[in-house]
Formats: structure tokens, sequence, C-alpha cells
């Protein structure tokens, strides 16, 4: 019993709620957690076809875990420091990098 | 009168030498040219260095043309000795090689080449000493002479040259002295832009001189005199397409350097030059140069009757034209320039009824009796400007060269009354004076080649000289003097360089005339020295004329020989001379500021024939349309604005409609990339 479609099925739903969550909200640190959550919609995957495919797989998913823990610090290090600067996480309001 | 027989004496001692002399070898005639550009050397070398040197150079200007001349004259004794001499042709340098093209830097000495070169060197070498006198007080003392001998070099090149490329080399050599000495006080932009427009107009003349000679090297395969006059007769059919477009090309150029309709305009407005250029270059030397390669490619011509009738009828057609304009003109120049016009006019009749030796020797005497009109002119404006200038009024050169402010010169000139007086009388043809014989000797040719209407024309443009020349000398000597009486007090004779080449030119003007007595004239020996020392010269084109068209006839059109026509003439002359004289003696001239401008004919001969300003509405204003469509259209409008400023309007809009992507929301970013990677994998997977 591998239950890889219904894995995959998870996977595909939880990025899918990243992607909406990225694209519908305002506030920066829900924006990024929907981000973790893509991030780990993936990780599922991974893990999920490593029993098909191979196990390089798995291990992909602790880099990928890695990375995501190292980009969290810097990411709400940065909304911190904007957060400072606006007084608010609406991202709306952050339009400094544009023509 | 004394002339007659003892010029007679020189031909028969230089015919005698004829009967046991050798072979003609040429005395230094490499010098004849370097001379004149030594000259240019030194005197530009002080003119940039040391420009107030000025006796330096009044010693070198006229100096190296001096030895010129003495060089061609112990050339031209030489040649004469020598019976039927052959040309020599000496070569220095090859100076174009390319292919089957070879050009050599070659001088051709013959009887042809070496009678220019002597009138050339000749009247050049007096009016260098004129203009010791006429240019005295001019800051640009040296740079004028310097111009002066340039010329000079550049028309012994284009006379001397053995091969139709480097007489182009001379041609335009002395275009380029004619610009520089017209526009000589360029900082008046009247001056300037008379210079430009003698320039550009001879541009179109020299296009066809150009045109003729890439047409004779595709023909012919050559283009050295020699050998393209050998070759000719049988490279060209008689009276064929290609030699006659050849040389109606060569005669394109002709009009253009020798003042012919339809290219005369440049030589009016070239009397703003100073007065010595207007009678070296405008009257006497440059301006003739079209009537010597007329008679130089006198083979070319002889193949084509088509283009001979063609310069035949425009020489006749100038000569009337012009001489109807030099009528109501007062410009004391350019009553000159148009009769320069005309006498150039009768040169090319002349050598385009196949007399070519008339041509060639009205051309040398003309030299001299119109240099000596225009340095008369010289000498009055000379004195006009200087009284002017003294009583403090208007000395410009419109007031002090306008003949209704003169009169009365008379008795404050007097020599140059009386060298004028014989100028004119030469220039009206009367006997015995220069060109009495040569402008005989033209309107007889012309009849006895059966040319009636032509013959009209030359009788009545010679009537018309005598009378246009007759109104000059007494607008500008005779009556009243009409400058105000302060002026009148400064009014002096030239000085005394001016007044001696005045009389050495008159000298000319008395004697050259004697060199050509043809047999027909009563009482006076035959002397047709001319005619036999140019016969080999011509003797080719003579004999095709002769095979082609027959003998000249010894009639007149309407009967009566040539002894005839030539008292006939000369009293003609003396009649009008003697009738204008009466009816103008004692007519008032108002002062040109008082004067109402003339109507009617006298008008349309005033504004002459407002040829100018028909050039102006038919050929310059078009062509300024023409180029200012060009200018704002395609320059401006296409290049500029289309393509250059175009593309960079283009890759700035570009770039504003890109820069519309960059919103700084993220969520568009996030958005576009969510539907670039769904729109990839749809396409992976489809």
């Amino acid at each position: 019993m591998t239950m890889l479609e219904e894995s995959l099925a998870l996977s595909g739903v939880l990025f899918s709620v990243g992607v909406v969550g990225v694209l519908m909200r305002r506030n920066a640190i829900v924006m990024f957690m929907s981000i973790e959550l893509m991030l780990n919609a993936v990780n599922l995957s991974f893990v999920a076809l490593s029993r098909n495919v191979g196990i390089e797989g798995q291990l992909f998913v602790m880099f990928v875990m890695t990375v995501a823990a190292a980009e969290a610090a810097i990411g709400l290090a940065i909304i911190i420091s904007i957060f400072r600067h606006y007084e608010s996480v609406d991202i709306r309001k952050f339009r400094l990098l544009r023509w | 009168m004394v002339g007659g027989p003892l010029i007679g004496l020189l031909g028969t001692v230089l015919q005698e030498g004829a009967e046991h002399a050798g072979e003609f070898v040429p005395f230094l005639p490499a010098w004849m040219i370097l001379l004149p550009f030594i000259g240019f050397v030194i005197n530009g070398l002080v003119a940039y260095t040391a420009p107030e040197r000025r006796k330096l150079v009044s010693v070198v200007g006229p100096g190296v043309l001096g030895l010129a001349f003495l060089i061609a004259a112990i050339n031209l004794v030489l040649i004469a000795g020598v019976h039927d001499a052959e040309p020599v042709v000496r070569s220095y340098w090859t100076w174009i090689q390319v292919g089957q093209l070879r050009i050599d830097a070659a001088l051709q000495i013959d009887q042809l080449s070496l009678i220019m070169a002597l009138v050339v060197t000749c009247v050049s070498f007096i009016i260098h000493i004129y203009s010791i006198g006429y240019m005295g007080e001019d800051p640009g003392y040296a740079r004028f002479f310097a111009y002066l001998n340039l010329f000079v070099f550049f028309m012994l090149v284009l006379v001397l040259a053995a091969n139709f490329p480097l007489m182009f080399v001379g041609w335009e050599g002395v275009g380029l002295c004619s610009y520089l000495l017209i526009g000589f006080w360029f900082t008046q932009p009247a001056k300037a832009e008379a210079g430009q427009k003698a320039f550009i107009v001879n541009r179109i003349g020299d296009f066809g001189f150009l045109v003729a000679m890439f047409m004779l090297f595709a023909y012919l395969g050559t283009l050295d005199y020699q050998s393209v006059f050998a070759l000719a007769p049988s490279g060209f059919a008689y009276g064929g397409a290609a030699v006659t477009v050849i040389t109606l090309f060569l005669f394109l150029g002709c009009t253009g350097k020798s003042a012919q309709i339809p290219l005369y305009v440049w030589l009016p407005d070239a009397m703003h030059g100073p007065t010595p250029v207007s009678a070296l270059i405008h009257a006497a030397t440059m301006v003739t140069a079209g009537v010597y390669l007329v008679a130089r490619s006198s083979v070319l011509f002889a193949l084509a009757p088509l283009s001979m009738n063609v310069v035949a009828i425009i020489g006749g057609v100038t000569a009337l034209f012009a001489g109807t304009i030099a009528i109501q003109q007062y410009d004391i120049k350019r009553v000159i320039a148009y009769s320069t016009i005309s006498q150039l006019g009768y040169m090319f009749l002349a050598v385009g009824v196949g007399a070519f030796t008339a041509g060639i020797f009205h051309l040398g005497t003309h030299a001299f009796f119109k240099a000596l009109l225009f340095l008369a002119s010289g000498a009055a404006i000379h004195a006009m400007h200087h009284a002017l200038h003294h009583a403090g009024e208007d000395a410009s050169e419109d007031a002090s060269q306008d003949m209704r402010n003169m009169g009365g010169l008379r008795s404050y000139v007097p020599t140059t009354f009386r060298t004028a007086w014989i100028a004119s009388l030469a220039l009206a043809g009367v006997f015995p004076l220069a060109g009495f014989f040569s402008k005989d000797e033209i309107i007889w040719s012309v009849g006895a080649r059966g040319q009636t209407a032509l013959w009209i024309v030359a009788v009545i443009t010679a009537l018309l000289t005598a009378g246009y020349i007759t109104r000059w000398l007494v607008m500008v000597f005779y009556g009243q003097s009409r400058v105000s009486d302060k002026a009148r007090q400064y009014l002096h004779a030239a000085p005394w360089v001016m007044a001696g080449a005045l009389v050495v030119l008159a000298l000319g003007s008395v004697v050259t005339g004697w060199i050509n007595v043809p047999e027909a004239l009563p009482l006076l020996p035959e002397f047709t020295w001319l005619h036999h020392f140019l016969h080999p010269a011509f003797a080719q084109a003579e004999h095709i004329i002769v095979e082609h068209v027959g003998e000249a006839a010894h009639v007149a059109p309407f009967g009566g020989g040539e002894g005839t026509w030539a008292i006939a003439s000369t009293v003609a002359a003396v009649l009008v001379i003697a009738v204008v004289f009466q009816a103008l003696k004692d007519k008032k001239y108002l002062p040109a500021s008082e004067s109402a401008e003339p109507t009617g004919i006298a008008g349309l001969l005033y504004h002459k024939y407002y040829v100018d300003e028909l050039y102006d509405l038919v050929i310059v204003r078009p062509f300024k349309r023409l180029c200012v469509f060009s200018w704002r259209f395609i320059d401006q409008g296409i290049i500029d604005g289309a393509l250059v400023n175009g593309s960079a309007y283009a890759t700035r809009f570009g770039g504003w409609v890109l820069s519309r992507f960059q919103t700084g929301y993220i969520g568009t970013y996030v958005l576009v990339i969510v539907l670039g990677v769904l729109i990839i994998l749809g396409a992976v997977t489809l």
C-alpha cells in the first residue's frame, strides 16, 4: 500500500493553496507562510515519489528544509525591518522597486 | 604703314632660313612653365611670411614672365626657321598608367602651342607690370602676384600640354585662379559670389570636356594629341555619331570656359575682380582657351560637320547677342566684358567655318587691344576711385565704374585717352590697326564658305562693335566731367608703370595685325606669314574639309572680292564711329544717382535680355527648391527624422511599454510567474 496517488493529490492541493495564498493575501507574513506551504507540498511529493524513483528524493527534502529554514530566518528579519520602517506588513505599500 | 614692309623683310628672312634648315629643336621648353611656377612659390611665400616686401614681389612677379616670354620668343623664331616643322613632344615622366591607359606629363611644342604661349607670356608680362601700379596700395599685393603667376603657369600647361588630360589640368587650374582672382577682395559678398558663379558655371562646361575625353579613350584607346589625330580619320566615320557627340561635348566645355551662349553669364560678373585680372584672364588669355581647344582638336571637328555648324552658329549668335547688350551697359568694364563675349563669338565663328588660322589670328590681336581696353578702363577707374575717395564721396565699385559718373576724363588722363582710342579703333576694325586684319579675315572666311546668314550676322556685329565702343569712348572721355567740383581736383593720371603698359599694348594693337596681310588687299604686299606658319598645325583638318566640303569660294555671298569688302567694312566702321560720335558728343548724361532706369528696348538691353533672371527662374530657383526639398524632407525628414531619431523613439517607446509591467506589486509578479508556469506546463503536456 503506497498511497502514491493520494500523496500526490494532497501535495497538489497544498501547493495550490500556497499559490492562492501568495496571490491573494496582502500580509507579508501570511504570504511567507504560504510559500512555506508550497515548499512543503513539494517535499511531500518528493518523499512520496522516492519510494518508486529512488532515495535521492528524500535526500533532496533535507536540502529543501535546510534552505527553507535559512530563508525563513532571513525573510522574517527583512519583514521585521520593513515593519519597523513602515509600521505595516501590507505588501501593497512596498512599491519602491518600480519604474 | 612703315611696319608692313619691315615685317615683310623679317618674314623673307625667316622663310629664307626655312630653305636650308634642319630640324626644330625647342629651347628650354619646360622652363616656360617652370618660371611662372617659381614666381608663384616665391610670391606665395612672401605673401605668407612677409607681405610688406613689395619690392621683391615687384621684381619676381613680372620678372619670371619676362624670362618666360623670352624663351617663348626664342622658340618661336627657332620653329619659324624650319619649314613645316614637325611637332616636338617632350615627355618628362609617366603621370598615370592603368591598364592600357598611359598618360605622360608631356609637352607638345609646335606652331600652334608656341604662338599661344607667346601671346600668353607677352600679354601677361605687360599686365603684370601694369599691376605694380594698379595694385600698389593693396594690402594683398604679394598674394595678388602669387595668384597671377599661378594663373600663367596653368595657362601655359593648358596650351603646351601634349595630351587632353594634361590640358585639362591647366584648364581646371586657370578656372581655379580665375575664381581666386575674381573673389580677390573676398570680404565683399558680391565679389565672392561672382567668383563662385564663375566656378560653378564652368563646372557644367568641364563636365562636357570630361565626357569627351572618356569617349575619346573608349573609341581610340589613347588621349595623346598625336595619336588621337593620327587615328581619328580612320577610327571615326566622317560625320558619324561618335565623333559628332565627342566634339559637341568638347564644345560644351568651350562654351563654359570661353563664355559662349548658354554659359556666358559668368563673364560679366567676373568683372568684380581687379581690373588687371579682367584684362589678363577674362579678355586676353583664359577665355580664349576654348578657341584654342577647338583649333587644337581641328581634326576631330573637321570630321564632324554638324559640330562645326553648331560652333559657328553659337559663335555668330553670341557675337551679335553680346554686341547688342554692350550698347546699353553703363558700367565701364561691363561694356568691355560684353564686347569680349562678342569677340570670342567671332573667334568661334571663324573656327566653326573651318578658318582655324583666322580664329587664332583674331585671338592674338584681340588679346592686345582688349587687354588695352581693360587696362585703360582700369586707369579711368583708378583715377575716379582716387578722386571720389579723397573728396569723401561714395567711392564704391558701382560709383567709380559707372560711366554716367565719368565724362571729360580726356584732359585728366591723356595717355589713357590716346591709347583707348587706338584700342577702340582696333576693336572696331579700322585700317591699319590689328582688328582690321583679323576681323576682316573672319568675315571673309565666313562668306567664302557660303554661310550667308552668319556672314550677315558677322557684318552687323562689326558695325555694332564700332557703335558701342564709340559710345564707351564718348561717355568716359568726352563732354563735361560729371563728378563734383571737389572730386574733380583730385583726378590724376595713372602712374608711369601703368601708362607704360598701356603704350606697349597700344603698340601691339597696331602691329600685330601685320603678321597676316591677305593678298587680296590693294596697295599692300601680300604677307600671309601667320597662315603659312600655322599651316602644319591645321593641314590635316583643312585636308579633310577640302576633301568632303570642297574649296572655299573666292567671292562674298553678294559678290565682290575680299579686297572690296575689306575696304567697304573699314569705311562702314569709320562712318558708324563718326555718326555715333556726333550723335553722342553733346548729349547730356546725368550722374548715375540721378538717372532713371532705361525703359523699352533700351531697358531690355540694359537688363541683358533678362537672361540672368531667366536662368534664375528656370534653373537656379528650381534647383534651390530641390535642394531645400532634399534638405528638409529627405535629410531632415527621412534620414534624420525617420531613421535616426525614429529608431531612438521606437526603442524608448518599447522601453516605456515594457516598463509598465514592473508594477512594484509582488502579487503581479507572482501572478505572471504562475501563469507562465501554467502555460509551459500546458504546452509540455499537450
